[in-house]
């Protein structure tokens, strides 16, 4: 049932997210995202599945640098949802939901998700 | 004793029925899925360098394809459920929510079992 006229809050149109708040959305947009992205995912099994020359084809596209961009991309959003995961499952200990330790947290977890990524598509794209 | 106030009994929607068992899978799957996904990046980057036979050999090694084979369900399981709940929030009619949720899963669905397949046929080539 949808009700009109009810008071909302916070308005998103006038309300200016905090960092907590940016964060928490931003979890659901990489969710979603990454939800999206294995498609990709099964075409590269699939790519394997089918042979020597769908798998040419398949690194082919992988070579080409737009992909190399969004791979990367996509690598950050991957770091980004597993560590605001981990403060979910910290949070769901009844664990650290004092204002101080959240932006802490918020800040922890950017850091994180930036090194986890660098490192990732170091080990991938040299040796 | 009877916890339902009379308005949800005349709407008949009742509660949400499954919620604890979603939240907990939803924990499950993702706690399986932070040392599998860390794995799995092994993959791409096999498919990004790797000769044909290197990553086929990888991929069927036994706890290669157990791994991935792990991870396919876990991960398409885990997206169903966020997915759910990302619908279940923004989607307002309830006919539309029902048949969005419903499309989601089977979609999913569908995209795990191709994946799967996939896996078994790499197993069986090499």
């Amino acid at each position: 049932m949808i009700h009109h006229n009810r008071p909302l809050s916070p308005h998103l149109q006038v309300y200016k997210l905090p960092l907590t708040g940016v964060i928490s959305i931003t979890h659901r947009m990489t969710g979603v995202m990454l939800s999206v992205g294995l498609i990709v995912f099964v075409y590269v099994v699939s790519a394997i599945a089918a042979g020597p020359e769908a798998y040419q084809a398949l690194q082919g596209i992988m070579g080409h640098w737009l992909f190399r961009l969004v791979y990367g991309g996509f690598i950050y959003a991957l770091f980004f949802h597993l560590c605001h995961g981990v403060r979910h499952l910290i949070w769901d200990t009844g664990r650290g939901f004092d204002k101080a330790t959240l932006n802490r947290y918020a800040f922890y977890e950017l850091i994180a998700a930036l090194v986890l990524t660098l490192a990732a598509l170091f080990l991938t794209f040299t040796g | 004793m009877d916890y339902r106030t009379p308005l949800s009994k005349v709407r008949g929607l009742g509660s949400a029925k499954s919620g604890t068992a979603h939240w907990w899978l939803q924990r499950v799957t993702a706690v399986v899925l932070i040392p599998l996904t860390v794995w799995l990046l092994w993959l791409f980057k096999l498919s990004f360098y790797a000769p044909y036979q290197e990553t086929a050999v990888w991929l069927s090694a036994p706890l290669n394809s157990i791994c991935l084979l792990a991870w396919i369900v876990a991960v398409f399981y885990h997206a169903a459920l966020g997915v759910q709940v990302v619908i279940e929030d923004y989607v307002a009619g309830d006919g539309s929510k029902i048949i969005a949720i419903w499309l989601v899963k089977l979609i999913f669905g569908v995209l795990a079992l191709a994946a799967s397949i996939a896996v078994f046929k790499v197993i069986s080539a090499g």
